[in-house]
């Protein structure tokens, strides 16, 4: 008899429980699509007053009154395909350059064992603590000096992204030291050189991490605003992207511009935002490894 | 101090043993400082050995040395060219042409006026047939400033190889009289990608790293003791020159408070400090809570899409941030979409004043970098959570503990312990946070009460828009700006030196393992 209570009671329990985690399941539903509401919103009203055609300013509402495509139109008759392009150039070249630079640093400091190695980490911690901004001013100057400034800011651009790119070497190390340090040896006692190691073994390895590299490297200067600032200042040809729909927004622009930064800001978000759903999975591995180690 | 034992300190109740934690903490602040001078002390002592060694080398080397490795004291690497080594010795010898050709031509003249920073400024020159005045340039402030910086750089790069090549010379003396054979051409070549690979592939990164940030932070650091602003930068209007300390007391002495209703520097710094820190605190922690909620639930069991939900937040990441914040900036302006809703549904009467009010702003930039900031946590947590072990949750549960309980005693510790790190990087990313504060305010609203030479600076400015808007402002006060960029430094050494040390994964890291 006792038994059968008991076993009764538990049933009781568990239908209890089900129905409380049902209930709880039910808020967090709601709370996750709120939260998606939410989070998509802003870019849902950037694109749909990309097609307002009725008025340039910035109003009330989100819906446009009379779609169409000027506002896309206007845009090429300003130096926005200009900058588009600056900005383009200097996201390819970022790529490449950055890559190799950070591979570089991050292998040697996870497969090498020198006597200046933790000093040099640790100098660069150091380093790492100073504002960056206070370097733009002397290397604007010097730039200026060298003719890379205003209309031909593209080069000193990419020159400034990739000099110090050495310094973010953190997350590729992370991964370059869970691959097994066997495998080097492996090679090296078969007599392969340390070159030969890197390029063979160790690189068709790390592709998710050169990967995720290039995409972040790739990504950078498209939201770069404030040496893109310094360095195009007083010219409109030389501007990125950040800079040029930055100052569409500001007040004595803003009422002519607004709908046409929807536009612009549309045009450079769609292929970012393409390459980086592609490539979703190699940026989830590099945030989520790199940032628990540190 | 009073001791407690284990029966002691449990009785006390949680507030005193609070108070306990913060007095002991305290209280070892002595030690600690005591301990960090005998560190540097230590460390000055064994520098000063290592020299001492270095030299007596040097000297042992000279006097047990053949003429080959004598004569390599004035011309680098001719002992190791006598010895057969042409390709090293060829380098050693480049190198010291190289200098000796700069210091003649460049390097000698503008160490010479570093004492200054120039001697004779701009001055015109009337000519009297086209009746006008031309402006001629003489010295120039920022270049002996620049160039004397990267002299001294390369006198140490200078006196670094000499000693190499000394070392050098010594090694090769060595095996020659073991009755070895030494290191050809082709052997050093091929050690590059084999032995000494680790320096080809620094070679590249380390220069860049130098030249862009190592020579820059130097060269700024010297500009916090000079006057170079916008009305002495050094070249077109007047030369700038050592003014000593005078730039921190300005910046920090409080003396000079408030004149005539304008805020001294050392006043608004102050401000600017404390919302900074604020910010930082608000920032790093909403963003991590609430995103180790979304993380969890969409985690928990029985919820489906998974993916999706996690894709929509990511989503966000992809979009570039000037992008995002400068339309969510606008949004939330008088005439935006979220005061043009919120009257259309009769829920306000006035536009509510998001940016046009300090505390408004203040909350309404948390609440925004909360929407930018949990995609990233939301990631960065999913893994980790995944990891706890799961019979950690199943043996509590049988103890009859509610999720609160649950969260409480197992999550969070765990996550504590676990993202502490990167808890306080991401403080100090916080602190120089200048994407989300100059992208959605600008700073703004601006106080009013601050000198104009604190280039209008806002309520919500962090210290570095601050320093930006300083270099980009109107009077352009450099000088003031990189003492600002020293003091964010200090302060951001302070607390990561602080808090590491107080890290449970620093200190005690066997434990969850």
């Amino acid at each position: 008899m006792s038994v059968n209570v008991s076993s009764s009671k538990i049933e009781k329990r568990h239908m209890g429980l089900k129905a409380s985690r049902n209930l709880s399941n039910t808020a967090i539903y709601i709370l996750l699509v709120a939260i998606s509401i939410i989070w998509l919103i802003p870019f849902v009203c950037i694109l749909l007053q990309s097609f307002r055609v009725e008025s340039t300013i910035q109003v009330g509402y989100v819906i446009p009154r009379v779609w169409g495509l000027n506002n896309y139109k206007n845009l090429l008759s300003t130096d926005f395909p200009k900058w588009y392009l600056n900005t383009f150039i200097a996201a390819m070249a970022t790529a490449v350059f950055q890559t190799i630079i950070v591979l570089c640093m991050s292998y040697t400091l996870s497969r090498f064992r020198f006597k200046l190695r933790k000093p040099l980490m640790r100098m660069m911690l150091i380093l790492g603590m100073f504002p960056g901004m206070l370097t733009m001013i002397i290397l604007y100057n010097v730039l200026k000096d060298l003719g890379l400034t205003q209309a031909n800011s593209v080069p000193g651009l990419i020159l400034v992204y990739i000099a110090s790119s050495g310094m973010g070497y953190y997350v590729s190390k992370g991964f370059f030291d869970t691959i097994p340090k066997s495998l080097d040896e492996a090679a090296r006692v078969d007599g392969a050189t340390r070159f030969q190691v890197l390029m063979k073994i160790i690189l068709p390895l790390a592709k998710p991490i050169v990967i995720y590299t290039i995409l972040t490297a790739f990504m950078a200067p498209w939201g770069d605003y404030v040496f893109a600032r310094y360095i195009s200042f007083g010219t409109s040809s030389g501007k990125n992207v950040a800079v040029g729909l930055y100052d569409w927004l500001n007040h004595d622009q803003i009422d002519k511009c607004y709908t046409m930064f929807c536009a612009g800001g549309v045009l450079v978000a769609l292929p970012v935002t393409i390459l980086f759903m592609c490539l979703q999975k190699y940026y989830v591995e590099g945030v989520t490894g790199g940032a628990v180690k540190g | 101090m009073i001791k407690f034992n284990t029966l002691d300190y449990l009785k006390l109740s949680k507030w005193d043993r609070f108070c306990l934690k913060i007095a002991v903490f305290l209280n070892l602040i002595p030690a600690r400082i005591f301990a960090l001078v005998k560190k540097l002390l230590i460390l000055i002592k064994n520098l000063l050995l290592a020299i001492y060694n270095e030299a007596a080398d040097i000297l042992v080397t000279f006097i047990n040395g053949d003429w080959k490795t004598r004569l390599s004291y004035v011309v680098m690497g001719f002992g190791s060219i006598a010895r057969g080594q042409i390709l090293r010795g060829a380098l050693f010898l480049l190198f010291e042409i190289v200098f000796i050709l700069y210091m003649i031509l460049a390097g000698g003249h503008w160490l010479s006026l570093i004492t200054t920073l120039g001697k004779k400024g701009p001055s015109t020159t009337y000519d009297p047939i086209l009746d006008v005045y031309t402006p001629v340039y003489n010295d120039n402030s920022f270049k002996i400033l620049l160039y004397s910086v990267l002299t001294v750089f390369f006198i140490i790069a200078f006196i670094f190889t000499w000693r190499v090549n000394i070392k050098q010379n010594k090694i090769a003396q060595k095996i020659l009289a073991s009755g070895k054979k030494l290191k050809s051409s082709k052997d050093d070549l091929r050690s590059m990608v084999d032995d000494q690979f680790h320096k080809t592939l620094l070679a590249l990164p380390l220069t860049g790293i130098i030249i862009f940030t190592v020579l820059p932070i130097f060269f700024m650091i010297l500009v916090a003791f000079t006057n170079y602003d916008g009305s002495h930068n050094g070249f077109t209007n007047s030369l700038f020159t050592w003014v000593g300390l005078d730039n921190f007391n300005t910046m920090l002495s409080w003396t000079a408070n408030t004149q005539g209703g304008v805020q001294s520097y050392s006043a608004t710094f102050g401000e600017v400090l404390t919302w900074t820190l604020i910010w930082a605190f608000f920032a790093t922690f909403t963003n991590y809570f609430l995103g180790m909620f979304v993380a969890m639930a969409i985690n928990k069991k029985g919820i489906n899409l998974k993916k999706l939900w996690r894709t929509i937040l990511v989503l966000t990441i992809a979009i570039p941030q000037f992008i995002s914040l400068l339309y969510v900036g606008k949004m939330f302006a008088k005439n935006g979409i979220i005061n043009g809703f919120l009257m259309n549904m009769g829920w306000i009467e006035t536009a509510l004043p998001f940016w046009e009010k300090a505390n408004w702003a203040r909350v309404t930039v948390i609440l925004i970098n909360i929407w930018i900031g949990i995609p990233y946590l939301m990631l960065i947590t999913t893994g980790i959570l995944m990891n706890i072990p799961q019979d950690l949750y199943e043996s509590a549960r049988i103890d009859g503990a509610n999720a609160w309980q649950q969260y409480r005693k197992i999550t969070l510790p765990y996550m504590l312990f676990v993202t502490g790190p990167y808890l306080l990087t991401s403080f100090t990313g916080n602190m120089n946070n200048f994407n989300v504060i100059f992208l959605l305010t600008g700073g703004a609203p601006t106080n009013p009460a601050a000198s104009s030479a604190a280039g209008s600076v806002g309520y919500t400015d962090l210290l570095v828009t601050w320093l930006f808007k300083i270099t980009t402002g109107a009077e352009a006060a450099y000088n003031i700006a990189s003492v600002i960029g020293i003091l964010v430094f200090v302060a951001v050494a302070v607390i990561s030196l602080v808090v590491y040390n107080l890290l449970p994964s620093i200190k005690n890291e066997e434990d969850f393992q």
